[in-house]
Parts: structure tokens; C-alpha cells; sequence
């Protein structure tokens, strides 16, 4: 049993369940989530982990992990900040939401605040166009939408967030 | 007054909850079909409702069940729930608010198919969606509404949910497949069709969410009540999504053949600040810009009409562009958008929307200079017919018809 499986025993295996018995190469993907969910990104530690529950080589389990978008190799902030500025977004303003919240940070699209807390991205549409401006939030593995936003709602909220998070880690 | 076929929540308060959902008809149908229906007899009905695919290309969904060989088992249905076409956001609505009709579309549908596992793909950023249908999933295998050897038949289906991670290209239905089974997302070579070797290598059927959600109302209500609304080629409702400088954006469910028109003004409400409209994307940022001339207006909104306006219909995601937009930051957006999205696997694709992403940023940095609206068009005509897949088709959409209909905003944005 490698760390992953002690970890999640019960998880490991209702995502080995889903898939027939010669195809557990498909479960690189959802065990590639459960590895994020405490860390927030994925270690090579954990792609090892990966790899050898789905009896796939480490580079193929690395190249999955680079593919997509919503995987982390790196440790970046506790809150991955994610503001659409996708077409319709951009004709809503969405530009200048997302200079306000970098003022209001003090940091540029793609950097992350002193404290190790926010890091603020732009990614594209979030299927809520209806509702600009709109970011998502990425904590380990939850993502959470947030519509109708104002720049000083969204740090409000951000300030609630950090200090239940530090208040956590104290 | 139009029929509401797949928004019913609006209705119906609660329709998201189980108890709701059956206290209001739900899964009658389901347990109607398994008891008493035979899988072609459906398939049938499913035919001569009409009802095309909602996903884009709509394409005939009863005509896409009977593709399935009856000598190649076992067979899998997998509804498409990747939703990320940047202007659409019906999916999500149905999978927040009404899922169980979905939920009961995909169960007939796989029963149709006498398909025994199927599978939900979500995209990413839907990791909350995705958690409450593992729930739902378990509460429905509860209630004996999935399961072992249904209501004392010997038919047996479970359903099971993937949840992706972040790549538009995984809604195309091959690199969506890829992605379940544990690859890279991208896009097989065809033949074979996944109607053959799909899933696993085996017959598959692959529906987008908003396509399933109409199948337990043509069953339960009936082809003839399905196409009082729509037109004799396009029947049944559409979730048209409103996004952009309208006043109102949102999903409005209206029959097909709808015009542009009775969406904007009556039901969007205008244009912010009254301001004068320029163009139309009528498929989100995968569609070409369709001026919006009083003609245009006035053009019903079905597969037949909008290529008719060099256009297409798609997944129905209708930006709204207005005079304060220049087209030149428009398209400099969905190139980029294009551009971050290629999954790298064709040059043409890989490297033109690279190409074309550079040049639209030199030029919304006004650093360009005339020729390069030609570079653009250039670059843009030849990876027109060679991309792999169609994302790369989709990527040459606006900037190709933006030049062509509204080039002095090009020009207005390059040095003299
Ligand atoms: C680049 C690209 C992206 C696509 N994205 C989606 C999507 O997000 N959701 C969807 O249902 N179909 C999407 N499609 C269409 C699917 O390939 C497929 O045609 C559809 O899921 C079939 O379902 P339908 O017949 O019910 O429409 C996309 C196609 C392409 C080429
Ligand atoms: S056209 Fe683009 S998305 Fe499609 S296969 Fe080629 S590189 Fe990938
Ligand atoms: S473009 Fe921003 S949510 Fe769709």
C-alpha cells in the first residue's frame, strides 16, 4: 500500500470500482484530483502514487497532470483566485474587475500575495456568462463559483476566507 | 405562450429534489420504459420526435442510437456535460436545477441502447455539480430506481460520473473520450465512428445534457406534443443562452425558429444603454459574426436559417456585440481563447492559432501595422479545411468574418 492508498483507502477504491477490470488506466484523472485535495497541487511523490495504482509509467501519469488546466505541479496560494475575462465576460467589464482586485491585492494576474494565501488568475468561460463578473475558487479540490461579483465583495469575502484558514493552521 | 419542456424548475420549486421530482411525474416514464417498452420501439419514437442533438452539430439523435451494431457488446452511453463553449451556460442550469430529468434522459437512453454502465462527464470547474450526482446517483440506487435487474426484469444499468480537469477540447466527443479512459484529451481519427468503437473500444452513444433532458417529455407527452413547438426540421424548445451587451442576459427556452429578434428585444430586453447593435455570435466564441442588420434580426433561430447567415446555430450561445465594442478586441479574444484551448495535437491548429494570437495582440496594442490584417486573414485561410478537428475550423471563424464585415476596426486599431 503506497501513501495514497492509506491515505483514501475507501476513496482509491470506488474509483478503481467504476471502471472495468482491464481499464484502470482511467482512473489516473480522479485519483489525480484526490492527490490535490490536501495539498493543492500534485507532487511527484504523489504522481508516483498514481501511477502505481494504475500500473501506468510515471510519465504518463506526469504528461495527464501537465494537460490539464485545473492540475497544479507546483504549490501556489491556500486560494487559487480564478477570474473569468473570457469573450463575454470582456464585454461586461471583466477587465476592470480584475484590475481592481489586483490593486486591491497589490498583486499582478499570476502572482500570489506575501502571506502565501491568493493567488489571483484569469482563466477562460465558466459557463456563467449570465452573471459577470464571476471568478471561481479553487481550494485544494473544491471549486466554487461566485457570480455577480463586485471587486470589494470579492475581497470581503477574501478576508473572511483567509482568517478561517489561518485560524485553521493555528 | 411556448411550452417549457427542460426549464421546468421555474415551475416547479424544488424540482431538484428527488421527493419533488417523483411527486411531479419523475421516473414514470423510466419505469414504464424498462417494464413495458421494447429498446427499438423507442428508439423509434425517439426518430420520429425529430429531436436533433444539442450539443452543436445537431444531428438526429434517434438516427444516432440505431447506429449502434447489435453484434458488438457491451454497449455505453456517455452524456456529454464538458459545457465550455464561452457564452454557454444551459448545461449547468439543467444540472443544478432540474438534474433528474436529465438524469431519467439518460436512463431511457441507455435502455434504448440496452447499455448496462454509462457515464456523466463533467467538465472541472463543475466539481460541486459533480459531487451532488454522485449523491443523487447513490439516493437513485437507493429508491431501486437504478441498479440490478430493474423492477423484476432482467435489466440491469448503473451510472457513473467522471469529473474532467480543465480542456475545452474534452467536449469534443472523441477527446472526451480519450480523457475518460485516462489520456491526453484529444480527438481520435474517424472511422472508427464512436458509434462503433467508442468507450473502451466499444459502441457507444454520446449526448450532450440539454439533448437527453427533452427525452423523458417526448416519451411521456408524446412526438405530436414535442413538435407543436419548433419548426418541421428544427422541432421541439431550444435553451437559447443570452450573454453579452443585452440587458438581460440569460437561458431562455423558446421554440426553435425563434427569431434573433423576439430574443434580443423581447426577451433580453435590448441593448445596455440603448446603445446600437452591431453583431451577433450565434454559437458562442466558435461562430462567425453575423452583422446585425434588420434581416438578420428577423432570421428564426433553427438549423436550417442561421448557415443560411453564414453562420451557425451550435450550442446556441448568443453573444450580442454593440457599437461601443471594437471587432478587432473581439476577436483578439477568441483567438486567444482558440489559442489556449488547442490540445497541440495537429500543426495546423497548433501553430495558426498561435500565429493568429500574436498578430491580434499586436494589433489591440495598436503595435500593428496595416499588412497585418492581411497576416491575419492569411494565416487564418490556411488552416482553413486542415485542422484535425473542428476546434481549429471554430478558431478561424470570427477573425475570417470580422475582416471581411467589419475591417475598419481592424484598420482603426492598426497605425496609420
Ligand atoms: C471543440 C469542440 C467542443 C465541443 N464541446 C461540447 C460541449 O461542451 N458539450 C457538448 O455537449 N458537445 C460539445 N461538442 C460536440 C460533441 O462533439 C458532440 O457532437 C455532442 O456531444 C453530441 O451530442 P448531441 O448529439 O446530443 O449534440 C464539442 C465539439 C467540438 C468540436
Ligand atoms: S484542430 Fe486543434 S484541437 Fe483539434 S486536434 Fe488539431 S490541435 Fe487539437
Ligand atoms: S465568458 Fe466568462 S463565464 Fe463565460
Amino acid at each position: 500500500m503506497n501513501s495514497l492508498e492509506k491515505k483514501y483507502p475507501d476513496e482509491v477504491a470506488s474509483i478503481l470500482a467504476r471502471y472495468p477490470e482491464d481499464q484502470k488506466r482511467a482512473a489516473i484523472i480522479p485519483l489525480l484530483h484526490l492527490t490535490q485535495r490536501d495539498a493543492g497541487f500534485i507532487s511527484i511523490h504523489a504522481m508516483n502514487d498514481v501511477a502505481e495504482i494504475t500500473r501506468q509509467s510515471i510519465t504518463d501519469v506526469a504528461s495527464i497532470a501537465g494537460y490539464y488546466t485545473l492540475f497544479h505541479d507546483h504549490p501556489e496560494g491556500k486560494i487559487r483566485l480564478q477570474v473569468c475575462t473570457d469573450v463575454a465576460c470582456m464585454l461586461r467589464g471583466a477587465q476592470e474587475y480584475l484590475a481592481e482586485l489586483s490593486r486591491g491585492l497589490g498583486i499582478q494576474p499570476g502572482e500570489t500575495t506575501a502571506d502565501g494565501l491568493v493567488t489571483l488568475e484569469e482563466v477562460k468561460c465558466v459557463a456563467a456568462c449570465d452573471h459577470v463578473p464571476v471568478f471561481q475558487s479553487q481550494i485544494g479540490d473544491a471549486i466554487e463559483f461566485h457570480e455577480n461579483q463586485t471587486s470589494q465583495k470579492t475581497l470581503d469575502w477574501l478576508r473572511s476566507m483567509s482568517a478561517s484558514i489561518k485560524g485553521e493552521g493555528s | 405562450m411556448s411550452e417549457i419542456f427542460l426549464l421546468r424548475h421555474r415551475e416547479i420549486p424544488g424540482l431538484n429534489q428527488l421527493r419533488t421530482y417523483t411527486a411531479n411525474g419523475g421516473f414514470e416514464t423510466w419505469m414504464q420504459a424498462v417494464k413495458t417498452q421494447k429498446p427499438a420501439d423507442i428508439i423509434q419514437i425517439v426518430k420520429d420526435s425529430g429531436l436533433r442533438g444539442r450539443g452543436g452539430a445537431g444531428f438526429p439523435t434517434g438516427m444516432k442510437w440505431a447506429f449502434l451494431p447489435n453484434n458488438i457488446w457491451p454497449h455505453y452511453v456517455v452524456a456529454n456535460a464538458d459545457e465550455s463553449e464561452p457564452g454557454t451556460f444551459k448545461d449547468r442550469e439543467i444540472l443544478e436545477l432540474n438534474p433528474f430529468q436529465f438524469l431519467e434522459g439518460l436512463m431511457i437512453s441507455s435502455f434504448a441502447v440496452q447499455a448496462h454502465d454509462s457515464y456523466i462527464y463533467f467538465r472541472g470547474e463543475f466539481a460541486e455539480i459533480y459531487r451532488k450526482f454522485e449523491d443523487r446517483i447513490r439516493e437513485l440506487e437507493e429508491k431501486g430506481f437504478i441498479g440490478e435487474k430493474l423492477f423484476g426484469t432482467d435489466y440491469s444499468l448503473h451510472l457513473h460520473c467522471v469529473l474532467g480537469a480543465g480542456a475545452y477540447i474534452c467536449g469534443e466527443e472523441t477527446a472526451l473520450l480519450e480523457s475518460i479512459e485516462g489520456r491526453l484529451g484529444q480527438p481520435r481519427l474517424r472511422p472508427p465512428f464512436p458509434a462503433v468503437a467508442g468507450l473502451f473500444e466499444k459502441p457507444t452513444v454520446i449526448n450532450n445534457v440539454e439533448t437527453l433532458t427533452n427525452i423523458p417529455i417526448i416519451l411521456s407527452k408524446g412526438v405530436a406534443y414535442f413538435r407543436s413547438q419548433g419548426t418541421d426540421k428544427s422541432p421541439g424548445t431550444k435553451i437559447f443562452c443570452l450573454s453579452g451587451r443585452v440587458k438581460k442576459p440569460g437561458n431562455y427556452e423558446l421554440p426553435l425558429g425563434t427569431t434573433f429578434r423576439e430574443l434580443i428585444y423581447g426577451h433580453g430586453e435590448g441593448i445596455l444603454n440603448d446603445a446600437q447593435i452591431k453583431a451577433i455570435m450565434p454559437a458562442g466564441a466558435s461562430s462567425s459574426l453575423i452583422p446585425a442588420t434588420e434581416q438578420a434580426l428577423d432570421t428564426p433561430m433553427d438549423y436550417e436559417s442561421v448557415p443560411a447567415l453564414g453562420a451557425q446555430l451550435g450550442s446556441a450561445s448568443v453573444i450580442i456585440l454593440d457599437e461601443t465594442i471594437n471587432i478587432a478586441d473581439l476577436v483578439n479574444s477568441t483567438v486567444h481563447f482558440f489559442m489556449h484551448e488547442s490540445c497541440g495535437k495537429c500543426t495546423p491548429c497548433r501553430e495558426g492559432t498561435y500565429w493568429m494570437s500574436h498578430i491580434t495582440q499586436r494589433i489591440v496594442e495598436g503595435k500593428a501595422s496595416k499588412p497585418d490584417i492581411d497576416l491575419l486573414k492569411s494565416v487564418a485561410t490556411q488552416m482553413q479545411g486542415n485542422c484535425f478537428c473542428a476546434l481549429g475550423e471554430f478558431s478561424i471563424m470570427a477573425p475570417l468574418s470580422g475582416i471581411e464585415k467589419f475591417r475598419a476596426d481592424f484598420e482603426a486599431r492598426v497605425e496609420k
